[in-house]
C-alpha cells in the first residue's frame, strides 16, 4: 500500500498526488511512468512521474478525470492508500548534444513534459516552454514551469488568458522569430503531436513525442502497447514511452487508443457491485 | 486385491455444452469413493517406473496406497514431501508425458489416474485440515527469489524450509506468474492457487509484489540490502508476433496479453470488474499449445460462435496436453490444422475482418524430430474473422537480462545455467524453470526451483 501525502487540485479535473513510494523514487528518471491500481477490482491504469523527490522517497502524479480509475483515484485525499503502485518503468529520456529547445505540452501533457523541461534546464540546455489549454480555468502547473524555463508562452484555444493561438502557430513563430531548437519535445493529445511533428519535420528539427497506448503489465508482457515506428513493431512501455515523432505511426496509434471505446462507456455507467473476486 | 478395471474411474466433468458458457472448473474432481477406487487399481509395483516420470520424484506408489487405505492426510504429506504444490501440479501436468506414461497399467488399458489422485488428495487437505505451525528454526540468513510462478515459489519454500529468511519479489500485484495470469479459472481456480501460495506463506516466505526487479532494483541492490544469494525464477513472459502484416490491428491480441486480461484482470466478470476485453464473434487462435487451448476456450466462454484454432502441423505434433484438446473439441473448438497465416486484413477503420492462411504439408523430421511443415505453393485461402489471438510461443523477458551486466544469457534471451545446479555466470545468482528454458511446463519449473534450493543451502553453508 502507498500512501498519498499530498494533494493538490489543479483545476476542474485534474489533480496532483505526491505518493510514498521510497524504492521507486531513488530510481525515478524523466520520461518513466509508474502503474497504479486504485481498488481491488481496478485497471491497472499508467502515469508518468511528474515529479520524484530521493530524499522524501515520494513520487509526484498529475492525473486528470477522464474515467472509471482516475474518478476513483481523484476521490482519495491525503493520508489514504493506494493500492497498487509499481515503477519506475519505460526507458528514461536521454538527452545529449542538446542546447537550445522547445517543449510543448498541450493540456495534461504539460505534466508529463514538466519533468523533462526540468531535466534540460537544470542540464544548462536553454528551454522554450509552449503549453496549450482551452481556455483559462484548464491551465495547470503555470509556476512549476515558469521555474524551469528561459521562455514560457501559455496559450489558450479561446484566448481567454490574453494569449490565443494553437502550440503549433506559436512555435512556427518562435522559430520564425529566428530561435534556432536543435530538439522539440511535444507531449499532449495525438493530433497536437502529429501536428508539430509536420511542421518540424520539414524544418529538419529532431523531435521527441511521448506516446499514450492502452497497457497492462508496463513490462513488456503482453504487447497491448505496441506501436509501429519507423516501420518496426515497437512496445511503448519497454521501447518508449518517448519515440522519435518523425518516425510514429500516428493515425495507427489514434486507432488502437479507441479500441475499448464502447467498453470504457459501458464501465463507467454501470452500477458496481462489490464482487467478492 | 487390486482393481482390474482397465478404465480410469470416470471423474465428473461440467457438461460441454454448460461449460462452454462459464468460467467454472471443467473437471470436479473425485470424490472419496472414487479416488479409493481408483487408487486400488496401482500395482503398487516394486521398480516403480512412475516416480522416474515425475520431474520432481513424487513418491507416487506411496501416496496413492494410503489414498486407497483412506489415509488422505499422510498422502497428502507424503506428496508435499517433494512437491510444494500439488493441487496444482494434479490439475496442470501432462502426465500423459510423464507418470502416467510410464504406468504398468498403460500397458493394457489406461494407466492409474496419478494426476486426479493427487488432486483428489491436495484438495480434501485444503478443505479438511487447517494450516499446521511452522517450527523451523530460522537462521537469519536472507535470500532473495525473483518471481512468483512455480519456480520462484518451490525455490522459496524449500530454502525457507531449511531455515532461511526467504523474500519473493514479484512484478505484478498477485504472486503466482502463469498461474494467476496465463492458466483460466476454468482449468486452475485462482482461489486455489492462492491456497497453495499461502501454504508457502506459512513455511515464513515473504512476498513483495510490485516490484519489477531491473527497474526498482537491480541485482547488486538486493545484495546491498543483505540478501547472500538470488534465485532468479521470471518466466518467459515475452509474447512472440508473427510479423505479418495486419498485426497492429485493433482484434489482434497476444495470447498474453487476451489472457492476462481475462484471468488477471477478470475482465470476464465486466463491468463488476474494470477492465475489458474485446472478444468478436469469429475469432481464430494461432498455436497449437496449452496457450492456444486456453485462449481458445476462453474465448469461446465469452461468446464466439466460431473459434478456430490454426495450427501449422497435424493433431499429432501439437504440444497441448491431450486433455486439453480434448475438452476443447468437446466445447466446438473448431480445428484448422495445416495453416499457416500469412496476413490479416483490416477495414479502413483499423478493425480486423479476415486472416488469409496457407495451406502446409509435413516435410523431413527437424532437429527436434517433428517433421516439419512445408507449405503448399498457391494454396492460400482467408478466414473469416474478427478477432485474431497469437499463441505461437513467449520467451524470456529482457528485462532483467538488460539490467544486469555479467549475467550470460542465449541467443533468445534464456539465463544460461549450469544444469545439475542451476548456477548462473554470476556470482550468487541462480536461475530455473522457463526463464532457463524457454517455455515448458510447470513441473519443470519447480523441478529446476528445488534444485536450485539445495545448491544455495550448500553455497550459503560454505560461503
Ligand atoms: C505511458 C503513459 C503515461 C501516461 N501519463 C498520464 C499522466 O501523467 N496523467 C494522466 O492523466 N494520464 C496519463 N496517461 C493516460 C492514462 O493512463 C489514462 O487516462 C487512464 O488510463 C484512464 O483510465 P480511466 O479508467 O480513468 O479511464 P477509461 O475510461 O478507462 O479510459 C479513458 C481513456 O484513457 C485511455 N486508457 C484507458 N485505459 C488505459 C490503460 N490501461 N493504459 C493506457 N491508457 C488507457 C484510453 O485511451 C481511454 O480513451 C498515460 C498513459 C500512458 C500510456
Ligand atoms: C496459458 C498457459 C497455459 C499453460 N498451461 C500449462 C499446463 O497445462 N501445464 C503445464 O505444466 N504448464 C503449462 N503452462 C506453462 C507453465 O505455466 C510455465 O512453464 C510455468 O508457469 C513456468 O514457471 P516459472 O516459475 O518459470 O515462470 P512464471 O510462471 O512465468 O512466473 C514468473 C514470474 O516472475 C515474474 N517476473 C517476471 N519478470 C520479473 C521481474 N523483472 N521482477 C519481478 N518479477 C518478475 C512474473 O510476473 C511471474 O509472476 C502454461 C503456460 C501458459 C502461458
Ligand atoms: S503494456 Fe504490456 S507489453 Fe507494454
Amino acid at each position: 500500500m502507498f500512501r498519498i501525502v499530498k494533494k493538490r487540485i489543479l483545476n476542474t479535473q485534474v489533480k496532483l498526488m505526491e505518493i510514498e513510494a521510497p524504492f521507486i523514487a531513488k530510481k525515478a528518471e524523466p520520461g518513466q511512468f509508474i502503474i497504479l491500481r486504485a481498488s481491488e477490482n481496478g485497471e491497472r491504469i499508467p502515469l508518468t512521474i511528474a515529479d520524484f523527490d530521493r530524499d522524501k522517497g515520494t513520487v509526484t502524479i498529475v492525473f486528470q478525470e477522464v474515467g472509471n480509475t482516475t474518478k476513483a483515484l481523484g476521490k482519495l485525499n491525503e493520508g489514504d492508500m493506494i493500492l497498487d503502485f509499481v515503477g519506475p518503468l519505460g526507458t528514461a529520456s536521454h538527452f545529449d548534444n542538446v542546447k537550445k529547445t522547445a517543449i510543448i505540452g498541450g493540456g495534461l501533457g504539460t505534466a508529463i513534459s514538466y519533468p523533462q523541461a526540468k531535466k534540460l534546464y537544470g542540464m544548462g540546455v536553454e528551454v522554450h516552454s509552449i503549453t496549450g489549454f482551452r481556455n483559462k480555468e484548464l491551465i495547470i502547473l503555470e509556476e512549476e514551469l515558469k521555474a524551469v524555463s528561459n521562455k514560457l508562452i501559455v496559450a489558450t484555444d479561446d484566448g481567454s488568458n490574453g494569449v490565443k493561438g494553437f502550440v503549433t502557430d506559436i512555435l512556427k513563430n518562435l522559430i520564425e522569430e529566428g530561435n534556432k531548437y536543435d530538439l522539440v519535445i511535444a507531449i499532449g493529445p495525438i493530433p497536437m503531436m502529429k501536428a508539430v511533428c509536420n511542421l518540424t519535420k520539414v524544418l529538419g528539427i529532431k523531435t521527441i513525442v511521448s506516446m499514450n497506448p492502452v497497457m497492462i503489465d508496463g513490462t513488456g508482457m503482453c504487447g497491448g502497447c505496441r506501436l509501429t515506428v519507423g516501420g518496426k513493431v515497437k512496445f511503448a512501455c519497454i521501447d518508449g514511452p518517448d519515440f522519435d515523432g518523425h518516425e510514429v505511426d500516428f493515425d495507427e496509434a489514434m486507432r488502437r487508443q479507441n479500441m475499448y471505446k464502447d467498453e470504457e462507456k459501458i464501465s463507467q455507467k454501470e452500477h458496481k457491485c462489490n464482487l467478492g473476486v | 486385491m487390486a482393481n482390474m478395471s482397465l478404465n480410469k474411474v470416470k471423474i465428473p466433468e461440467q457438461d460441454p455444452n454448460i461449460r462452454n458458457k462459464n468460467f467454472l472448473e471443467v473437471a470436479l474432481g473425485y470424490t472419496k469413493e472414487m479416488a479409493i477406487e481408483e487408487a486400488q487399481r496401482c500395482l503398487n509395483c516394486k521398480h516403480r517406473p512412475c516416480v522416474s516420470g515425475c520431474p520432481v520424484n513424487v513418491k507416487i506408489p506411496d501416496f496413492i496406497r494410503l489414498v486407497a487405505e483412506g489415509k488422505f492426510e499422510e498422502a497428502y504429506e507424503k506428496i508435499r514431501e517433494t512437491n510444494s504444490l500439488p493441487a496444482i501440479c494434479g490439475r496442470v501436468c501432462p502426465q500423459e508425458n510423464q507418470c502416467e506414461k510410464l504406468c504398468v497399467r498403460g500397458k493394457n488399458g489406461e494407466p492409474v489416474g496419478i494426476g486426479r489422485l493427487e488432486r483428489f488428495a491436495a484438495d480434501w487437505y485444503m478443505q479438511n485440515i487447517k494450516a499446521k505451525t511452522n517450527n523451523t528454526v530460522k537462521n537469519g540468513r536472507k535470500v532473495a527469489v525473483i518471481g512468483s510462478g512455480p519456480s520462484g515459489l518451490s525455490c522459496a519454500g524449500d530454502l525457507a524450509k531449511l531455515g532461511y529468511d526467504v523474500t519473493i519479489f514479484e512484478a505484478f500485484h498477485v504472486p503466482g506468474g502463469v498461474l494467476m495470469y496465463g492458466i483460466p479459472e476454468f482449468r486452475l481456480p485462482k482461489a486455489l492457487v492462492q491456497d497453495e501460495i499461502q501454504t508457502v506463506k506459512d513455511l515464513g516466505v515473504k512476498i513483495e509484489t510490485n516490484m519489477v526487479i531491473g527497474k526498482v532494483l537491480s541485482l547488486d541492490e538486493i545484495i546491498e540490502l543483505g540478501y547472500e544469494a538470488i534465485f532468479i525464477g521470471s518466466g518467459a513472459g515475452l509474447p512472440s508476433f508473427m510479423g505479418i502484416p495486419g498485426e497492429t490491428l485493433n482484434g489482434v491480441y497476444s495470447a498474453n496479453e487476451f489472457l492476462t486480461r481475462i484471468n488477471l484482470m477478470k475482465a470476464y466478470l465486466f463491468p463488476n470488474c474494470d477492465t475489458p476485453v474485446k472478444v468478436g464473434k469469429n475469432v481464430a487462435v494461432v498455436g497449437g499449445g496449452n496457450v492456444a487451448m486456453d485462449a481458445a476456450r476462453s474465448a469461446r466462454r465469452l461468446g464466439a460462435d466460431n473459434v478456430y484454432i490454426v495450427y501449422r502441423r497435424t493433431e499429432a505434433e501439437m504440444p497441448a496436453r491431450k486433455e486439453e484438446l480434448h475438452h476443447a473439441k468437446e466445447e466446438g473448438i473448431i480445428f484448422k490444422l495445416l495453416a499457416n497465416p500469412t496476413q490479416i486484413f483490416g477495414t479502413d477503420a483499423g478493425w480486423v475482418r479476415g486472416m488469409e492462411c496457407i495451406e502446409m504439408e509435413l516435410g523431413e523430421p527437424d532437429a527436434t524430430g517433428r517433421r516439419k511443415p512445408v507449405v503448399k505453393a498457391g494454396s492460400e485461402f482467408v478466414i473469416d474473422v474478427d478477432t485474431v489471438i497469437i499463441a505461437i510461443g513467449q520467451t524470456p523477458n529482457p528485462l532483467i537480462k538488460n539490467a544486469t551486466p555479467g549475467l550470460d544469457t542465449t541467443k533468445w534471451g534464456g539465463i544460461i545455467v549450469k544444469e545439475e545446479t542451476g548456477e548462473t555466470s554470476k556470482k550468487g545468482v541462480y536461475a530455473g524453470g522457463d526463464a532457463v528454458t524457454g517455455a515448458a511446463t510447470v513441473i519443470l519449473a519447480m523441478g529446476a526451483g528445488k534444485k536450485a534450493a539445495i545448491t544455495i543451502d550448500e553455497y550459503l553453508k560454505n560461503k
